[in-house]
């Protein structure tokens, strides 16, 4: 077996694991995967496709047959006016892959750029990740698991019109050339690709390619535009929940007030007396809850409606969270002996030993909402034996079996057309597929009452930010001793929290001897060389958890560089060098540590009065990311006023959607610190239910942000989330610089 | 009966008075430029103008701007000022997801209305009603600016 993604320093497979993924709803089909160590959810599948899609340049008569991911007719259409139309498999949701994938693809192609279009594809066979097996955004990993394929695909579809242009113009296919658009002949003869399409798509699929080095690119590494700007800031974008069809009724859901809830019982009349509300029915939910569905001629009545109906529930047997009792409970819980993740001396720690320091730390974390701004929404139109639904989904194979389970249909009965997105944040990537579920749920009631016609759903912000899912949260508890100078003698740390993977198909691969990497990541793997002493508790809490953009380094991030910055100033040492002496063995975290630093002024400009500079890296999803924050203090809390950053994603596909991501993450970091950034319980229900009193990051509170990109010809690695770990960290070691205290907990006290 | 003029155009909807203009919009004309967000007038994804001053679509009955103007993202490219605005959003790339942006774009517009050379303050209060989860605020900020410029 062939290692995937070999330029991963340290990235080894650990292990092969098979997974029966063995959901509910029918994800029956086995699947080969393989841990990547770097990062809890750089998962990836392996096997002989997975081989194939490794091996750009494999030679002419490759014994293999082309898989489906393989195929141009798949990817690639070309109408007559030379318009290339790239299909992907991936959503987008705002990170940029449905420029940056056609952009592989046309590159290869020599396509003219002018037109090249995009469009999303449906749930697919052939648009199944060559890596994961199921069709999916997930793990920052669309560019890098994509690099070899859609290049490859561009390759192709080039090899295949420059053979349909010799025959044309009789001439032999060594001595043509492409160029934006076009096959050229040596003497001058043009042919262009919509005029070459058809005839095309006849000739035979080449295995091997040769694909361009990156001297080569024309394309590839240039800031390019997104090929959805315009539509997007002129209200022509359609997202799943602006689908129109005939006779389309809304749904609007009632759901228990506690997860698990059910209704007892419940009066629909005064819901019915509702001008446009045409039914109220009961339907099963996840998690063996039971709620209600109200359908409608239109949003506004359902919600109306929805004011009205009076439920009573049963909350017998279901645990009511109070997150003031969970943070006791894991405080407890952090004082017990934990599952060991990773063995070291921690003696030094046992009694007080002169001339050692002593670093003594609580963090807390709280759940986490990724509110999308595009409310959760999912259309379905179930015909009985077949059934097509429409839902911007990051999990499109995912979804597609769990809808054909509810409705008792096979996957392959099940069209499922991916819409564009308003945001995920990993939201839309639910192993349940709890709102899709919900949906194929009322369709399937209403067919069984013999009512017919396309549903439409939309959850409320109220339904999303009470809906569960969230970001875990979190507890650490940190033990370290250290010399004078700041040179870590002993690390005992501890974490508490929930995992995110257990008792979903993601559980073999994710969990190691009890121990949830997705929680464990960016401590268990840090490039520090500290003697960790790692222990985990995952308690088992009547809240559903989910990954939030960059998932377990969320919290590991906030932890890890806040100390790094601890013991630096503990040892009289200068927090970048004594990171750099640390780091000395890692050249991607050196470079962009140093890039930022470089850029920023850092030790060289001095500041205004009354600021102070705050430095953090971190690498995640095998990205390395390094933030210089310049921070003053207002009325006793911390103003984010500019950060300079340096980021290693190796190769640069789309430099123009790198640096929107690392801002974009930047600001969603930095609402990680805002007060009001909490999702807590009191006896079981949510106590948040909107943007008023669920804190986001609003423009003023967003910084400068300059964005440097060090140079590489390497594969690429992701870049969806990792702008996110450094940021809070960055902010909490300005505000120790400026005023000598640790701030120790996310969001930041009020 | 409801009346009122819609992009310039007459138009009438048989609704209850107290129907949205956001659900009139999207569900009983089919205009869904103008997007659903957070129903209580928080986010600004619903900014529609309506007698030129911007307003949150979702909690603005209908009934209450009977025989006004409303404006919505799918015709404010039709003014100067529109046209320089969502001109300069495609120049600097700021959309990703793309949800929240009608109505940042409705808000810029009613911004460089009201005051055709903002400060960076000014650009912080007046956008800042308006969420974006994707953090394009950096972007926005800088596309105003530019918006304002070419204005000038």
């Amino acid at each position: 077996m062939r290692p995937m993604f070999q330029y991963l320093n340290g990235a080894l497979p650990a292990a092969i694991e098979e997974s029966a993924a063995a959901a509910p709803g029918g994800l029956g089909r086995r699947v080969f995967l393989k841990m990547s160590l770097a990062s809890g959810f750089a998962l990836y599948a392996a096997g002989g496709s997975a081989q194939d899609a490794t091996q750009g340049g494999s030679g002419p008569g490759a014994p293999e047959p082309l898989k489906p991911f393989q195929q141009p007719s798949a990817f690639v259409a070309i109408d007559a006016d030379g318009i290339v139309t790239v299909t992907i498999g991936k959503i987008d949701f705002g990170q940029g892959v449905q420029t940056a994938l056609p952009m592989l693809v046309a590159e290869e192609m020599d396509a003219d750029w002018s037109k090249v279009r995009c469009e999303l594809a449906p749930a697919g066979e052939a648009y199944k990740d060559p890596f994961f097996h199921i069709q999916m955004v997930g793990g920052s990993t669309s560019m890098k698991g994509s690099w070899q394929q859609y290049r490859e695909i561009g390759a192709r579809m080039r090899a295949m019109l420059v053979g349909a242009a010799s025959k044309q113009l009789n001439v032999p296919g060594a001595q043509l050339r492409t160029e934006s658009g076009s096959v050229i002949a040596p003497d001058g003869r043009r042919l262009g690709y919509g005029v070459l399409a058809q005839a095309a798509f006849a000739e035979p699929v080449p295995s091997g390619v040769v694909l361009k080095t990156p001297a080569q690119f024309k394309l590839i590494g240039k800031p390019v535009s997104r090929l959805d700007a315009r539509a997007k800031s002129s209200g022509r974008q359609d997202f799943g929940i602006d689908l129109k069809l005939p006779g389309l009724r809304t749904v609007v859901m009632v759901h228990p007030p506690v997860f698990g809830g059910r209704v007892a019982r419940f009066d629909p009349a005064p819901a019915l007396a509702v001008p446009g509300v045409e039914e109220v029915i009961q339907v099963p939910l996840s998690g063996g809850a039971v709620g209600l569905a109200i359908v409608a001629n239109g949003f506004w009545p359902a919600r109306k409606a929805r004011e009205l109906v009076k439920v009573d529930w049963d909350l017998a047997g279901v645990e009511r969270v109070d997150s003031a009792a969970q943070l006791e409970q894991y405080r407890a819980l952090a004082r017990t002996p934990g599952i060991v993740v990773e063995k070291a001396d921690t003696s030094a720690l046992d009694a007080a030993r002169p001339g050692l320091g002593r670093i003594s730390a609580e963090y807390t974390f709280p759940y986490l909402a990724h509110t999308p701004m595009e409310p959760l929404n999912c259309s379905i139109d179930f015909r009985g034996d077949r059934c097509t639904v429409w839902v911007g989904s990051q999990f499109q194979t995912v979804d597609q079996a769990q809808v054909a389970g509810v409705l008792g249909l096979k996957p392959e009965q099940v069209t499922l057309n991916t819409m564009t997105a308003g945001g995920g944040f990993g939201r839309r990537a639910t192993p349940t597929s709890d709102y899709l579920v919900e949906a194929a749920q009322v369709a399937k009631a209403r067919h069984a009452a013999g009512k017919s016609g396309p549903i439409k759903m939309i959850w409320s912000r109220e339904d999303d930010v009470r809906g569960g899912y969230y970001r875990p949260s979190h507890l650490h508890r940190v033990e370290i001793a250290h010399d004078r100078q700041g040179n870590v003698v002993a690390w005992k740390h501890v974490i508490v929290g929930q995992s995110i993977t257990m008792g979903t198909p993601f559980e073999g691969f994710t969990v190691k001897n009890g121990a949830d990497t997705t929680m464990t990541e960016g401590v268990a793997e840090s490039a520090y060389p500290f003697p960790i002493a790692l222990e985990v508790h995952h308690p088992k809490v009547n809240v559903p958890v989910l990954w939030w953009r960059s998932v377990g380094h969320t919290h590991t991030a906030f932890v890890m560089e806040t100390l790094v910055d601890e013991l630096a100033r503990a040892g009289r040492q200068d927090p970048v060098a004594y990171r750099r002496k640390l780091l000395a063995k890692h050249e991607r975290h050196i470079a962009a540590l140093d890039l930022a630093v470089e850029r920023s002024g850092y030790g060289k400009t001095k500041l205004a009065k009354g600021r102070a500079w705050g430095v953090a890296v971190h690498e995640s999803f095998n990205t390395v990311v390094a933030y210089v924050a310049e921070v003053s203090m207002k009325d006793g809390r911390p103003v984010l006023h500019r950060v300079t950053a340096g980021v290693h994603c190796n190769l640069a596909i789309n430099p123009r959607t790198i640096e929107a991501q690392v801002q974009g993450a930047l600001v969603m970091g930095l609402g990680m610190t805002l007060p009001g950034a909490a999702i807590t319980l009191k006896n079981g229900e949510v106590e948040q239910g909107n943007w008023n009193d669920y804190r986001v990051p609003i423009h003023l509170d967003a910084p400068q942000v300059a964005v440097f990109i060090v140079p590489s010809a390497d594969p690429p690695t992701g870049m969806g989330e990792c702008g996110v770990p450094p940021t809070a960290p960055a902010i909490a070691n300005a505000v120790a610089a400026l005023t000598g205290k640790r701030l120790r907990s996310l969001p930041f006290p009020a | 009966m409801i009346s009122f003029r819609l992009n310039g155009q007459p138009q009438q909807v048989d609704v209850p008075g107290d129907t949205p203009v956001l659900w009139v919009l999207r569900d009983t004309l089919g205009m869904t430029g103008t997007k659903f967000g957070c129903g209580i007038a928080v986010c600004g994804a619903c900014t529609v103008h309506i007698d030129g001053q911007q307003r949150r679509a979702c909690v603005t009955p209908i009934e209450s701007v009977a025989g006004q103007q409303i404006t919505t993202i799918e015709a404010v490219g039709g003014d100067r000022i529109g046209q320089a605005v969502q001109e300069a959003w495609v120049k600097h790339d700021v959309v990703q997801c793309g949800y929240c942006q009608s109505g940042q774009i409705m808000a810029a517009v009613a911004l460089l209305s009201a005051n055709p050379k903002p400060s960076d303050a000014d650009i912080d209060a007046a956008m800042s009603a308006n969420l974006c989860r994707c953090g394009t605020y950096v972007r926005i900020h800088a596309a105003v600016k530019d918006a304002a410029l070419a204005l000038a």
